[in-house]
Formats: structure tokens, C-alpha cells, sequence
């Protein structure tokens, strides 16, 4: 399209400004992960660190179970996105491919449970998880998760079903392959990729979940990420600078990582999520 | 042999020849199961509980059985100043987190829509915000924040703008300065849906309403708002649900200080649940929150209709 050179500029100059407002937070947390104590203490705080140390890091993880907290996140993140995977898979090819009640009442689920407030769940969940002696425990925080991301992932993958040609399963039904046979031989190596993309999103979902973990892990070895990550701002609202964004940096870059893999994926199961709703 | 299967294929057919599906839709119950069971026991039975406990005395660490109290619980509410002080701060801070975030969003989203060198850079630092844990977005504005040894007191001390000032601290500005991390934090969603939607408008209208001789605003008006409408109705309503039911990210900020300042619903029913135990109180109070959010989509959803009228 033609555009004028002035236009051009324009949208340059707010471009840049957006690409200001959303990178300098970022920024200055890497900036300040990597500066020395005494430089933290100076009162004309500089981009670039003087003197670049790793020592904010070392002293994050004397401070606090970081170890654990990184392997509990790590196992409630991959248990949850398994299990959510593998449980919507089948739910959400019914929800795609056959008009019942079932599938309806389903899609309406999904958008309703977007709409409650996660304190009235939150406290009959407590009551219910301390019956089964899941309080405390990952267990009991991965079925939670499981439960959180199924909205979301059955509304992806049933949006990767319908991509599928249905030709190919009416072909397997009558070469005589059951349901669950036709699902797990002809559809799934198909879906395979939106099923990895709902899986990634379920994990980044689950590692960076705060509130449950707040509410159902009291031990401090037994906490994740966010929650220990919490424990390095004291009760008085002090903060020690450089391990906080330290450790807060750490606990970016998994999440980080996976986006950059699935950002497509995502933006794809939105694009059709939103505009079918 | 072909001849044959074929037969007995046909002739298991033939009784419901008008539906094939239907017996289909029985045997995929256990296709459902897996998901469905989880969904009942850990969702909607919780949500059902959550509505039952709010008409009762329910405690944390009680010894006493849980007894029904009716609506006392509801009557108590009413009167509790502090809870629609908190209210108060719910609602503004859902509007107020969500209209820049639109706004912003929009433009950023029609920015990235062009033809611009930076794009990919953008793109890829637009997702930052979305890819990070809430709590880290929190702690990072705390940084940004930070009186001493944050950046935007230093770069306002270099502009001659002022002295370190505490600005997650100070009364007035401690729900502005939150507001602000709500915008950033939840922008990349708004904007790549948005995205989405205008790469779904037709470019050919665009190109005929150029040749036309239509200015930016009226293709704007004209070719593009119809075509993002629904995207954007159905992301800014998400969007109020979402902000008004945000715990995290200020809880990590001020933990609803200075004063009860930012002291969203959430947080006091959090507080109310699982600091002081009181669970029927608690559930009671998501039970209004579920109620007003129910209000303000049916609203929405009424102003949708009525927008409908004029397109």
C-alpha cells in the first residue's frame, strides 16, 4: 500500500516507543541481576553494569531452596501438561467431531470457567484436597493444573481436530479400526503438532501459576518458582536487589523459551478461538 | 471375500441407515470420561461447594461442626466497608487496566499489521510480557520502581523531574504505578488477537477503499473496526473478567497497600480465607464477585447487540 514518506516516520517513531515501553522493564531486570552489591547500593543506578558479577546468583541460591523450587515447578509443569494432553486429546476430538449435548455444554464450560473467580474454587478445592491428603504435596497441585489448563486445551485441540479431514477417520472406520484405534493411528500422528503446542502452553501455564502453589504448598522445600521466588521480598516489603532479580530472571527463561517455540502455535489457536467464539 | 465383508458391512448398516452417527455418540462416552471425571470432581463440584459454604459459618481449623447460617453471611458483606472499598478498587482497576490496554494493543497490533523493518523485533518482545510468570513481572516493576536503585527515579533525576520518589509506597501513586505494570503485563494477549483479527480482514477492501481515495480513519472506520469487532468485543470482555479477578501481580506489587490502597478483591478474599480462616465469609465474597462479573458481561453483551444496530 502507499504510504507517505511522513506517515512512514510516524509509525517508526511508534514503533520505537512501544518497543521502549515493552522491553525496558526486561532490561533493566537483566541489568540489575548482573550488578555488584556495591553498585546496587549507589544512588545513580547505570544500564550497563560496572563491574558484571555473577555473585547475586550465587547468593540467591543460599538464600533460598531455588534447587527444589526448580524441580518442583519442573515436575508440576510436566505432569500437568502430560496428563492434560493426554486426557483432552480424545475429549476434544469428540467435542470437534460430533454435535451432541455433551460437545456443547463442554465449549460452554470452557468459556464459562474463564468468568469465576478463582477464590470461590480455590476454598471448597482446599476442603477437598485436605480429605485426600493432597495439601502440601505436588500431587495434589498437578491435579489442580491438570484441571486449570483443560479449558484451554480442549479448546485448542479441538480446533487442531477440525483440520483434520474427517475422509481419513471414515476411511479407518470402515477398514473396521474401532474409535479409539481410528483416534490413536490415523488422527493423532496428524494432530501431533497442536497436541505439542497445547502441551508447551499447559506447561508454561502451570510453571508460572502462583496463586494455587501459594494456597496448597506450605513447606518451604515443597514450594515452587513463583512462591519461593516471593520469599526473597521480606515480610516488610524490603527486598534484597541483586539474588531477587536474579533468581526472577532464572525463572523467566524456561517460559521464555518455550514461547518462542509455540508464540505461532498460540497466536493460530487464539486467531481461531476468537474469531469463532 | 470382498464380496462378502461388504455384505456384512451393509448389513450391520441397515438398522439405522437414516443416523449413522448415532451409535457412535454412546461408545465415545469413554473418550470423554478421562477429562470429564476431573472437570466434576475438581471444578464444578468445587464451584457448587464454593456456593453451598457461602451460606455457612465454615472456619479453618475449627473443632465446631460447620453449621448453615443462611444469608447472614451476605447481610454481613453489605455492611463490611472495607470489602466494597476493595470493590471499588476491583472495579476501577478492571476498567482502568483494560481501556489503555485496548487502546494500546490497537495501535500496537495495526502497527505490527505493516509493512515495518522492526516488525520481528517487535513481535518477539511483545511476547515477552505474556511468557512471564505474573510474580516475575512483579518483582521487575518493583526494580523499575524502586526509590534508590530503580530507573525511572534515575531517569527522572536526569531529566531535573523530581527526587526518589517511593511510588509503590505513596498513597496517590501507589494504584497509578500499579495500573501501569496491569497494562504492560497483559498487552501482548490483546495485541496479537487483535492481530489476528485484522489479518483476517480482507486486504483487497483496504485497497479498494485507498483507491476510493478514503483517508487512514475512514478505511479505518470503515473496513477495518467492522471486521475486528467481534475479536476485539470477545478480548476486551475477557480482559475485564480477567483484570477484576488479577491476584499475583499486586499481591507481588504492594500486597494491597499503602492502606488497603490496592487492595483488589482477590486479595482481601484471600486474606479473609486464608489468614484469618474464614472460608464461608470468603466464599460468600466470590459469590458477589461471580454476580457482579455475570452483570457487567451481560452488559457487555447487551451494548454488543445494541452496537450490532448500527453496522
Amino acid at each position: 500500500m502507499r504510504t507517505s514518506t511522513g506517515a512512514r516516520a510516524g509509525q517508526y517513531v511508534a514503533l520505537l516507543a512501544y518497543l521502549v515501553f515493552l522491553g525496558f522493564p526486561f532490561l533493566w531486570l537483566i541489568s540489575t541481576a548482573f550488578k555488584s552489591p556495591r553498585e546496587l547500593g549507589t544512588l545513580h543506578p547505570t544500564w550497563i553494569p560496572r563491574h558484571p558479577t555473577f555473585a547475586n546468583f550465587r547468593q540467591a541460591f543460599d538464600e533460598q531452596p531455588l534447587p527444589h523450587a526448580v524441580l518442583n515447578s519442573l515436575l508440576a509443569a510436566l505432569g500437568a501438561a502430560l496428563i492434560a494432553v493426554v486426557i483432552a486429546t480424545p475429549m476434544a476430538w469428540v467435542m470437534a467431531r460430533r454435535r451432541t449435548l455433551l460437545a456443547r455444554a463442554a465449549t460452554g464450560w470452557v468459556v464459562v470457567s474463564q468468568a469465576f473467580p478463582f477464590v470461590l474454587v480455590i476454598i471448597p478445592l482446599f476442603l477437598v484436597l485436605k480429605n485426600l491428603r493432597l495439601i502440601d504435596s505436588l500431587a495434589g497441585l498437578v491435579l489442580v493444573y491438570v484441571v486449570r489448563s483443560l479449558p484451554f486445551a480442549l479448546w485448542m485441540l479441538a480446533g487442531y481436530v477440525r483440520a483434520v479431514p474427517a475422509e481419513l477417520e471414515e476411511a479407518a472406520a470402515v477398514d473396521g479400526a474401532g474409535k479409539l484405534r481410528t483416534l490413536v493411528s490415523v488422527t493423532a500422528p496428524l494432530l501431533a503438532p497442536g497436541i505439542v503446542a497445547t502441551a508447551l502452553f499447559a506447561f508454561v501455564t502451570a510453571w508460572n501459576e502462583f496463586f494455587f502453589a501459594l494456597v496448597l504448598l506450605k513447606t518451604p522445600e515443597k514450594q515452587t518458582l513463583p512462591v519461593v521466588l516471593t520469599h526473597f521480598i521480606g515480610a516488610e516489603g524490603v527486598a534484597d536487589l541483586g539474588p531477587l532479580a536474579a533468581a526472577a530472571f532464572l525463572a523467566t527463561l524456561p517460559s521464555l523459551v518455550v514461547f518462542a517455540l509455540i508464540q505461532r502455535r498460540i497466536t493460530g489457536g487464539m486467531l481461531t478461538g476468537a474469531v469463532k467464539s | 471375500m470382498t464380496w462378502a465383508s461388504a455384505t456384512r458391512r451393509s448389513a450391520t448398516q441397515t438398522p439405522d441407515a437414516g443416523g449413522r452417527r448415532r451409535p457412535v455418540d454412546h461408545g465415545a462416552w469413554f473418550l470423554v470420561l478421562p477429562a470429564l471425571i476431573p472437570i466434576l470432581v475438581l471444578s464444578v463440584g468445587p464451584l457448587l461447594y464454593g456456593i453451598a459454604l457461602a451460606f455457612t459459618d465454615a472456619q479453618s481449623g475449627r473443632s465446631a461442626p460447620t453449621r448453615w447460617i443462611g444469608a447472614l453471611n451476605f447481610q454481613d458483606l453489605l455492611h463490611d466497608a472495607l470489602f466494597w472499598e476493595s470493590f471499588r478498587i476491583g472495579l476501577l482497576w478492571a476498567v482502568g487496566v483494560t481501556v489503555p490496554q485496548f487502546l494500546l494493543a490497537l495501535g500496537l497490533a495495526l502497527l505490527l499489521n505493516q509493512d515495518l523493518r522492526l516488525r520481528p523485533l517487535a513481535r518477539a518482545l511483545a511476547i515477552i510480557p505474556w511468557a512471564m510468570p505474573e510474580v516475575v513481572v512483579g518483582i521487575m516493576w518493583r526494580l523499575v520502581y524502586n526509590p534508590d536503585a530503580g530507573i525511572l527515579n534515575e531517569t527522572l533525576r536526569d531529566l531535573g523531574l523530581g527526587d526518589g520518589h517511593d511510588w509503590l509506597s505513596g498513597l496517590g501513586t501507589a494504584l497509578p504505578a500499579v495500573l501501569v505494570v496491569g497494562v504492560w503485563a497483559g498487552m501482548p494477549q490483546t495485541t496479537v488477537a487483535l492481530l489476528a483479527g485484522l489479518q483476517n480482514t480482507p486486504r483487497e477492501l483496504h485497497e479498494a477503499a485507498a483507491v476510493d481515495g478514503a483517508g487512514a480513519w475512514r478505511r479505518f472506520r470503515t473496513v477495518t473496526w467492522p471486521a475486528l469487532r467481534p475479536v476485539a468485543l470477545a478480548i476486551t470482555a475477557l480482559n475485564l473478567i480477567w483484570n477484576f479477578n488479577s491476584f499475583a501481580l499486586v499481591y507481588v506489587l504492594t500486597n494491597g497497600g499503602p492502606g488497603g490502597r490496592t487492595r483488589l478483591p482477590m486479595l482481601f478474599a484471600y486474606e479473609e480465607a486464608f489468614r484469618y480462616g474464614q472460608f464461608g465469609y470468603a466464599a460468600a465474597m466470590g459469590c458477589v464477585m461471580v454476580a457482579v462479573i455475570s452483570v457487567l458481561l451481560a452488559v457487555f453483551l447487551v451494548g454488543r447487540i445494541g452496537g450490532g444496530d448500527e453496522s
